[in-house]
């Protein structure tokens, strides 16, 4: 593989994930637990998709094959989709929703801390715009693990069991592979056992002041949403999102 | 706007020299056009017609969210998504305003909330109907934020400070929204295909009446407009308002190419306006009463996501009172 192949690839993951993130967000739309958790989760969704769209314009650019932005997240099926398994994981109550946001957040905020030095200026000008966002991102949902793991006895169970539901799909944010590999040893992309252990330290820090246990290390489990190969909640997700596009291929939006 | 018809409790104005020595000098005030504020004295009713008639409106922003969020998972573009959900998020704070400026009046959010639940309270009829293309989409930030501007507008100038400084800060974001409405109609109808035109015009036909009923009822059967009037809470007539709208609104019809379902509409060159056929008020009323195509589910889903959250709240609560007595014991 060349470097462009792998920057592709990269970019891909880091906007897919982005965009599936942000559709789960957009999903609580008028069933948030407060008028306040309303504006928040749009908000944070809203930043997603722009990020989103920044990475997938610029890989848009780099494959050159006359795909936009709008052609990768709308007419790309679930086998091609690079996102994280973690982000595809259905809302669940809002204590899954609050765990699936920090762990991501808590990787993705370490993940653009890289990439705003990387030898790649596009790179580093999108990572750089969306630190600060995710600055604010990984602070709310922090606060948020924190207040429910250490408020009631409800909510600390409910956490208990909600990490033990998408621990698992953590597995993939401390092992890079081959791509990421080869792009941090270029300077372009960030260094996979930085993000982990750096990751972790801040998994723990936030579990620890909320009162809940960090489990062990998850293990590997045959699937890998960097490579395609998805949870079966990927493809209905996609189903709603691409629905337009996919029914009116002639239509201009 | 999306409170149209709100209750004044009062069957007839009073007389300057019927009122009370404090009502008198408070509707002095009105008439002088000075903006009563929150430590005021004001009539009861007056007090009473303004909960009502700004917790509706606030009820209206927060359910107003469901029918756009019914297609913010299927917006068809990037761009596009990202509009929807910039003004969902802006519903939200609309609402988060308002509710603010109602309490300077002494009514307490959660109670309000409450009374929306238990269908005692009222919200725009217009979000009763169901989204059923992305057209509507754009239908509903021309033609529904549409009809909300004209009446906001004037509300800017309602007698009540708090109520009025809402308004002037509303109006700014939901004029974006509408353009953003109207733009995407364009779009659909100068560059797209057949198949998008037929979208927008079948939007434009289920959404052109509702829109209008958004005015409320006819001044002829708006017994509570005359109080309303009186204490400039209201600035305008419902059939005023309403007229402006369609005026301003024909033109836009035009140039995107569409059609109103309306076939009384035309010109009227001697009174320099639009003539309209007549609304189906019993439609109105029904939908009013909670017998419109929606009225159930869309009550149904804010009751169920207040419900499913109150554990989250609970929780946060319990946590704010734990970081209060940790502070308290670090202090001592």
């Amino acid at each position: 593989m060349n470097q462009r192949e792998d920057l592709i690839q990269y970019l891909l993951r880091l906007g897919d994930s982005a965009l599936i993130q942000g559709q789960r967000l957009c999903e609580w739309c008028g069933k948030a637990p407060a008028l306040e958790e309303e504006l928040a989760l749009m908000n944070v969704g809203l930043d997603l998709v722009g990020q989103a769209r920044n990475w997938l314009d610029y890989a848009a650019e780099l494959l050159a094959d006359g795909r936009d932005a709008d052609d990768l997240a709308y007419r790309r099926d679930e086998r091609a989709y690079r996102n994280l398994l973690l982000v595809e994981q259905p809302n669940g109550d809002y204590a899954v929703t609050i765990v699936k946001q920090f762990l991501y957040d808590a990787w993705h905020f370490q993940v653009l801390h890289a990439l705003s030095s990387s030898s790649d200026e596009r790179v580093a000008g999108i990572a750089a715009k969306a630190l600060k966002e995710v600055t604010y991102h990984l602070r709310r949902s922090g606060e948020w693990v924190e207040r429910l793991g250490d408020g009631t006895d409800e909510s600390h169970q409910r956490m208990l069991a909600a990490i033990e539901q998408v621990w698992r799909f953590s597995v993939e944010l401390v092992n890079g592979d081959d791509v990421e590999q080869r792009l941090a040893a270029a300077g372009i992309g960030a260094q996979p056992d930085e993000i982990a252990s750096a990751w972790l330290a801040k998994v723990a820090d936030v579990f620890g002041r909320a009162t809940l246990p960090v489990p062990p290390a998850a293990s590997y489990f045959y699937l890998s949403g960097r490579r395609g190969l998805h949870s079966e909640h990927l493809g209905i997700l996609l189903a709603e999102m691409q629905f337009l596009p996919r029914a009116y291929p002639d239509a201009t939006w | 706007m999306y409170a149209q018809l709100v209750e004044t409790g009062v069957k007839r104005v009073k007389a300057l020299d019927e009122m009370s020595p404090e009502e008198r000098a408070f509707q002095e005030k009105i008439d002088a056009e000075i903006k009563i504020e929150a430590k005021n004295w004001m009539p009861d009713a007056y007090r009473q017609t303004l909960i009502r008639q700004i917790s509706q409106h606030a009820h209206s922003e927060i359910v107003g969210m469901l029918p756009e969020g019914n297609w913010v998972t299927r917006a068809p573009t990037l761009k596009r998504k990202l509009q929807l959900m910039a003004k969902i998020q802006d519903e939200a704070g609309h609402g988060l305003y308002l509710y603010s400026a109602m309490e300077t009046l002494g009514a307490d959010r959660d109670e309000e909330i409450a009374k929306l639940h238990s269908g005692k309270a009222k919200y725009s009829s217009i979000f009763n109907y169901p989204t059923l293309s992305w057209a509507d989409m754009g239908a509903v930030g021309w033609l529904v934020d549409g009809a909300a501007i004209v009446n906001q507008v004037v509300l800017q100038r309602t007698s009540y400070g708090p109520y009025s400084r809402a308004m002037i800060r509303i109006c700014k974001e939901e004029s974006f929204h509408q353009r953003q409405g109207y733009q995407l109609l364009l779009t659909m109808m100068k560059e797209g295909t057949q198949a998008q035109k037929d979208m927008v015009q079948d939007a434009i036909n289920r959404l052109w009446w509702p829109a209008l009923m958004m005015f409320g009822p006819s001044d002829e059967h708006s017994p509570n407009s005359a109080q309303s009037m009186a204490w400039k809470i209201k600035r305008q007539g419902n059939d005023e308002l309403r007229q402006r709208f369609v005026d301003q609104t024909i033109p836009q019809l035009e140039l995107l190419g569409c059609t109103v379902p309306d076939p009384d509409l035309k010109w009227n060159e001697e009174r320099g306006h639009y003539d309209f056929g007549e609304i189906q008020w019993e439609e109105f009323y029904d939908v009013l009463k909670g017998n419109g195509p929606c009225n159930t589910e869309r009550v149904a889903t804010r009751r169920k996501a207040i419900e499913d959250g109150a554990w989250v709240r609970e929780a946060a609560v319990a946590h704010a009172r734990k970081k209060q007595q940790q502070a308290k014991r670090d202090a001592a």
